[in-house]
């Protein structure tokens, strides 16, 4: 047994070291005060990070990749809400169907999804920029949020929308005072990942953005030069650690309606 | 009192092919308990939906109080509802729950308080505003449920199955506590249960329900002691079956043969036709005698006790006998299993306690 467990720990390391340890080469070598990614590292330094401060390219990209980030989960978290709903309140004609359609961006590759895009959007006339991106991205984080917000859903009550009913509230004011409240968590774990893929997201911008690049796209674009590459590792250094935070937030919010279910129960043995 | 206070005319409400309720018309009373008793599936509780809105029927109107709902949303109705589970809504605190329905009712702010703090204290819920659903107890969240909506002040207040959660203890006083709420506050109850001891005890008249349809509505005691039809013979209480066909109508008695026994006159309550291969007659089991000796009963049979159980407050018999194809069930307070030698016994059956039913 001792043996067996020893073993499963080795993997268990080499595991978590593959995933990570490539990850936290970055934090380290945006620390360092040499252009090339080698060791022995030459010496500690924060000018990489100071430098982001002057680079006006970096703050447009930044600021497209807010933007899109912000309206794209936001629809996506929508559009998500409203069709989990119906797939977990009701049964309808054409159900698994839909559901299939929804989450099929999920299968199709995203160059595919890129390319076919960009041929229907040049065909109709229309011009390259942040709003094809953000609609690919609406696209692209919908099946995630519907992921999401079908599980938070799935196991709601539904009879609190009709006491809610019956104690005088209209459809609307049943959303307000009593659904959305519950769905809440689901909704805000749902907005802040859908952010995070749609702002991390390279393929579909690649093709879409034309002149105006996320930061993806920037980051992309200065790798081709050795000197500039320090201050991207500072640039990713600081993603990473966003991102984890808010990938963290999410998973705590997520959890945080199923950890009060729990607690229910709990209670109600007592009496 | 208004009698046609709530109308049910011609209610049918289909689920694709199947008719949940099937053209289903009566009148319930101002102010009466009123329960809807039959086992799942029989369209009880989707009757209570069409009454509270949230169904709305295939066929037929509902009038309450002269008005049509037929088609009004459950906010607009004056009914309010009890829920199986409460439904007790777990993000804000009881206080809050309570007062979530008297938002637009248009009342001032001292009459919303003053509302709240009376119906907690006609629930005795005083000092548990501040709780959350988790906090309190499943006795606890019925009594929030059912404040939450007689603060409102329904016309009538609607309860599923409100008592099917708790255990028998607390069932049996809260049945007694919403019968005295009810005669207190006098507002119109439409109960649903499966229950039938809980209809019964509870109850003003019970509509007893099977396959979409009412199969005798009456008084609790008329259900006991004068079923309709065999549904409702068996399932309110406990009866024996015995097989029976009719001869000839002699006032208000009729000749039947019933199996093996001989022929017997039988008050004919229900009207049955003479000459009829589908009558049953049902005797409940307490209305038999058991003993050790005979007796001048109009029926007495010799018979083997097959099995017993003991209930307390009685012992129940199984009984075989040569006549009966059935083993039939007698209960008795005297006698036990000690008091049977060889199991031998007799039953004795007097014949204003057999009731004649149509089989169809």
């Amino acid at each position: 047994m001792e043996q067996k467990n020893n073993t499963l720990l080795i993997y268990t390391l080499l595991y978590f070291a593959f995933l990570y340890v490539p990850v936290l080469f970055l934090p380290l070598f945006s620390f360092n005060d040499g252009n090339y990614m080698s060791f022995p590292l030459t010496g500690f330094t924060t000018e990489h990070y100071e430098e982001m401060w002057s680079k006006s390219n970096l703050h447009n990209a930044l600021w497209a990749s807010i933007k899109v980030g912000v309206v794209a989960s936001t629809v996506s978290t929508t559009i998500a809400l409203f069709a989990a709903k119906a797939f977990a309140r009701y049964k309808f004609r054409g159900q698994n169907i839909s559901y299939g359609a929804i989450m099929m961006p999920f299968l199709i590759p995203e160059i595919i999804l890129a390319v076919s895009l960009l041929i229907i959007w040049l065909a109709l006339g229309f011009k390259l920029g942040l709003v094809p991106v953000t609609l690919g991205h609406i696209l692209f984080c919908t099946p995630f949020a519907m992921l999401i917000l079908i599980a938070r859903i799935e196991g709601f009550d539904f009879s609190l929308e009709e006491a809610s009913r019956d104690l005088g509230e209209n459809a609307w004011g049943t959303f307000f005072r009593v659904s959305l409240p519950l769905y809440l968590p689901g909704i805000i774990a749902s907005l802040l990942l859908s952010f995070i893929i749609s702002f991390d997201e390279f393929v579909l911008a690649f093709f879409l953005t034309g002149s105006d690049a996320t930061l993806p796209m920037y980051m992309w674009a200065q790798m081709r030069f050795v000197q500039k590459l320090p201050h991207v590792l500072a640039l990713g250094a600081v993603i990473i650690v966003f991102t984890t935070l808010i990938v963290l937030l999410a998973f705590w919010l997520r959890n945080l309606g199923q950890g009060k279910k729990k607690a229910e129960f709990g209670i109600n043995i007592h009496e | 009192m208004n009698s046609s206070f709530i109308q049910i005319n011609e209610i049918s409400k289909h689920f694709g092919s199947v008719r949940a309720v099937d053209n289903v018309s009566f009148q319930i009373h101002e102010g009466e308990f009123f329960s809807l008793l039959g086992p799942s599936g029989c369209g009880k509780t989707t009757l209570l939906r069409l009454l509270a809105g949230f169904e709305y029927p295939t066929t037929g109107n509902l009038l309450l109080d002269g008005i049509d709902i037929t088609s009004l949303p459950p906010d607009k109705r004056p009914t309010n509802m009890v829920f199986q589970n409460y439904a007790i809504f777990p993000h804000i605190n009881v206080e809050k729950n309570i007062q979530f329905g008297l938002r637009k009712l248009g009342l001032s702010k001292e009459q919303i308080e003053k509302r709240v703090k009376d119906v907690l204290s006609l629930v005795k819920l005083e000092g548990y505003e501040e709780r959350f659903s988790s906090q309190l107890s499943g006795g606890q969240r019925q009594r929030v449920a059912l404040a939450r909506a007689l603060v409102r002040q329904p016309k009538v207040l609607l309860l599923d199955e409100p008592l099917g959660a708790l255990d028998k203890k607390l069932r049996d006083e809260m049945q007694l506590e919403l019968r005295s709420l009810q005669k207190e506050i006098g507002i119109t109850f439409v109960f649903v249960t499966h229950d039938q001891q809980e209809a019964i005890s509870m109850s003003d008249r019970v509509a007893v329900m099977s396959e979409g349809k009412i199969q005798q509505l009456s008084a609790p005691n008329e259900l006991y002691k004068n079923p309709q039809n065999i549904f409702v013979s068996d399932f309110i209480g406990e009866t024996n079956f015995l097989k029976a066909s009719t001869k000839t109508q002699d006032g208000e008695y009729i000749n039947v043969s019933i199996e093996n026994l001989g022929e017997f006159k039988i008050k004919n309550n229900l009207n049955i036709s003479e000459n009829s291969f589908d009558a049953v007659c049902s005797i409940r089991p307490e209305a038999m005698k058991i003993d050790t000796v005979k007796s001048d009963w109009d029926i007495c049979l010799e018979g083997k006790i097959r099995q017993t159980s003991y209930l307390g407050e009685m012992t129940k018999f199984y009984v075989e006998t040569k006549e009966l194809e059935k083993i039939i069930t007698v209960s008795s307070q005297h006698f036990d299993n000690q008091s049977f030698k060889n199991n031998d016994c007799f039953i004795s059956i007097s014949l204003e306690d057999i009731s004649l039913l149509d089989k169809k």
